[in-house]
C-alpha cells in the first residue's frame, strides 16, 4: 500500500478501478432494485439468493465493502494532498471558467454519496445481518419486498434517498469518464465514453429515485 | 483608460505578502498588459516606491516567462495567450484588475509577482532527454522515417513553453499536463524509445517530490495553456506509466 500511495499516478489508477468497480455493482443494483416494482415474486428471489448464496456473502460482499473503503479513503487522501499543494490561496479565483462544477466538487458529492451510504447500510446491511446473526431467525425467501417497500414509508427517508441519487449522478457524470483518462485511455473512443457517461450518470440515479418514489406512493395495504 | 489595481506585493520568499491597491490612469487601450504595469512601475518609481517585481523575456509569446494570475486566470482572460500577448483592450474603463502570483507550494514566491519555477526544470532534469553520442558520425534524425501523425504529435507536445499556467489553473496545483507534455515528446519518437521507462518513473517521481498535486481530470490546464496542449498527453502519461511500472 505504502507503494500505492507514494506515487500520484498510482493513486489516480486505484481511484479510477475502485470506482469503475463501484460503477459495475452500480448496474447489478439497479438491476434487481427495478425487479421490486415490476415483480414482487422475482426481487424476492433475487434479493433471497443475495442475501444466502455463500460467493455472494463470503465473497463478492467483502470485496465491494473493500472497493467502497479504498475508494473513499484514497479520495480522502488526494482531497488532503491537493489542498497542501497550493499553499496560499488566490485572492480571486474563477474556477468556473476552465473546468465544470461537477469535476471541482467531486469530494462533496462524495461526501454526501458516503453518508447516504451510512444510512442505507444501516437501512438494509445492518438490518439483514441482525435478522440473519443477532436474531438468528430461519430463512424467509418472502419478506424481501414488503421490508423493502415499508422502508420508503417515511416521506423524510424517500426526500433523503432521491436528493442523495441527484449528488450520485453528479460524482458519475464526472468521475465516470475520468476513470478512463486516469487509466491511459483518450483516443478515438473518448467521445463514446464522455456520452455513454451522460447517459448513465442520468438514467442510473434516476432508475433509483423511481424506485424509492414509487415504493413510498404504493405502500402495501393490509 | 482608469484602471483599479490589486496586486500582490511580498518583499521576499521569507516574508508575509498582501495585497496593495493602485490607481492608474491614462492607459492605452493599444499597451499591452505588461506595458501596463511598465507604466505603473515609472510612476512608483518617481515617487521613490519599489517597482512591482515580474516576470518577462522575449514579449513575443514563446519564451514562458511571464507568469501572471489576472483576475483569477493564468495569463488573463483571453485563451491561447501568455501574459505579454495579452492587451489593455481586453479590459475597460474603470475595471478593478486582480493580480497575484502562480500559488503551489512548489512555486515558492521570490518576489512580489516572480515565483520560482526551477521544479520544472528538476523534473526535465529527471528524464526529459535522449542519450545520443555527439562523437564521431551520429546519425542524422531526419534519416529515420516517422510516421506523420505521430511527429505531429510529438511536435504539439514539444511546443510546451513550461510557464506553469497549468499548474496555476488546476486546483489541486498538479503539474501533470507539463509532465506528461515533456515525456509525450519522446514517447512518440523511436530515438525516445530506449530510455522511455526510466524516463516516465523518474519524471513522475520527481514531479511527486516537488509537492504537486494529483490530477482529477477537471481540464483545467488544457482550456488556460497558452499552448492547447491536450490532455491526451496525461493518458499517454498514464498508459507509458503503468506499462513501465508492469515491467518493473
Amino acid at each position: 500500500m505504502s507503494g500505492v500511495i507514494s506515487s500520484s499516478l498510482a493513486r489516480k489508477f486505484v481511484m479510477a478501478l475502485s470506482g469503475l468497480f463501484l460503477v459495475i455493482f452500480l448496474v447489478l443494483h439497479v438491476t434487481i432494485n427495478l425487479a421490486s416494482v415490476i415483480s414482487p415474486e422475482f426481487f424476492n428471489e433475487a434479493s433471497h439468493f443475495m442475501g444466502y448464496n455463500p460467493i455472494v456473502q463470503y465473497a463478492m460482499q467483502p470485496i465491494l465493502i473493500l472497493g467502497v473503503i479504498v475508494h473513499f479513503v484514497m479520495g480522502f487522501v488526494l482531497e488532503y494532498q491537493n489542498r497542501a499543494a497550493r499553499g496560499v490561496s488566490y485572492a480571486k479565483y474563477q474556477g468556473s471558467a476552465n473546468a465544470p462544477w461537477v469535476s471541482r466538487n467531486m469530494i462533496y458529492s462524495g461526501l454526501v454519496v458516503l453518508a447516504f451510504l451510512g444510512l442505507h447500510f444501516y437501512d438494509f446491511w445492518v438490518h439483514e445481518m441482525v435478522y440473519k446473526y443477532v436474531e438468528a431467525k430461519p430463512e424467509d425467501p418472502t419478506r424481501y419486498y414488503a421490508e423493502t417497500v415499508e422502508k420508503f414509508a417515511p416521506f423524510w427517508r424517500t426526500v433523503l434517498y432521491v436528493v442523495s441519487f441527484v449528488l450520485l449522478s453528479l460524482h458519475l457524470w464526472h468521475g465516470f469518464q475520468s476513470s478512463f483518462q486516469s487509466m491511459g485511455v483518450n483516443n478515438k473512443y473518448t467521445s463514446g465514453i464522455k456520452t455513454f457517461t451522460k447517459l448513465f450518470a442520468v438514467l442510473v440515479p434516476l432508475a433509483f429515485a423511481f424506485i424509492a418514489v414509487y415504493h413510498h406512493l404504493n405502500p402495501i395495504t393490509h | 483608460m482608469k484602471l483599479f489595481l490589486k496586486i500582490w506585493r511580498q518583499k521576499n520568499a521569507s516574508t508575509k505578502g498582501k495585497m496593495m491597491e493602485y490607481t492608474l490612469e491614462g492607459i492605452e487601450s493599444d499597451m499591452s498588459f505588461l506595458e501596463m504595469l511598465d507604466v505603473l512601475n515609472e510612476d512608483l518609481i518617481a515617487r521613490g516606491e519599489e517597482p512591482v517585481e515580474f516576470d518577462h523575456d522575449c514579449r513575443e509569446g514563446i519564451c514562458g516567462t511571464c507568469s501572471l494570475m489576472i483576475n483569477g486566470r493564468p495569463h488573463g482572460p483571453d485563451s491561447r495567450i501568455t501574459v505579454c500577448q495579452l492587451h489593455m483592450r481586453s479590459f475597460n474603463d474603470g475595471d478593478t484588475i486582480v493580480i497575484e502570483p502562480w500559488r503551489a507550494k512548489a512555486f515558492p514566491v521570490i518576489k512580489d509577482l516572480i515565483v520560482d519555477r526551477t521544479a520544472f526544470d528538476r523534473i526535465q532534469q529527471a528524464g526529459g532527454y535522449i542519450s545520443v553520442n555527439t562523437s564521431g558520425r551520429p546519425v542524422d534524425a531526419n534519416a529515420i522515417p516517422i510516421e506523420k501523425d505521430a511527429a505531429d504529435a510529438s511536435f504539439n507536445a514539444a511546443t510546451c513553453i513550461g510557464c506553469g499556467a497549468c499548474v496555476a489553473a488546476c486546483k489541486n496545483a498538479s503539474a501533470m499536463l507539463f509532465t506528461s507534455a515533456k515525456v509525450s515528446q519522446f514517447a512518440l519518437l523511436p530515438q525516445g524509445q530506449v530510455e522511455a521507462a526510466d524516463r516516465v518513473l523518474n519524471m513522475v517521481r520527481q514531479m511527486d517530490l516537488e509537492g504537486f498535486g494529483n490530477c482529477t481530470n477537471t481540464g483545467a490546464c488544457e482550456v488556460e495553456c497558452p499552448k492547447g496542449i491536450s490532455l491526451e498527453n496525461i493518458a499517454r502519461m498514464n498508459r507509458e506509466y503503468l506499462a513501465a511500472s508492469v515491467k518493473g
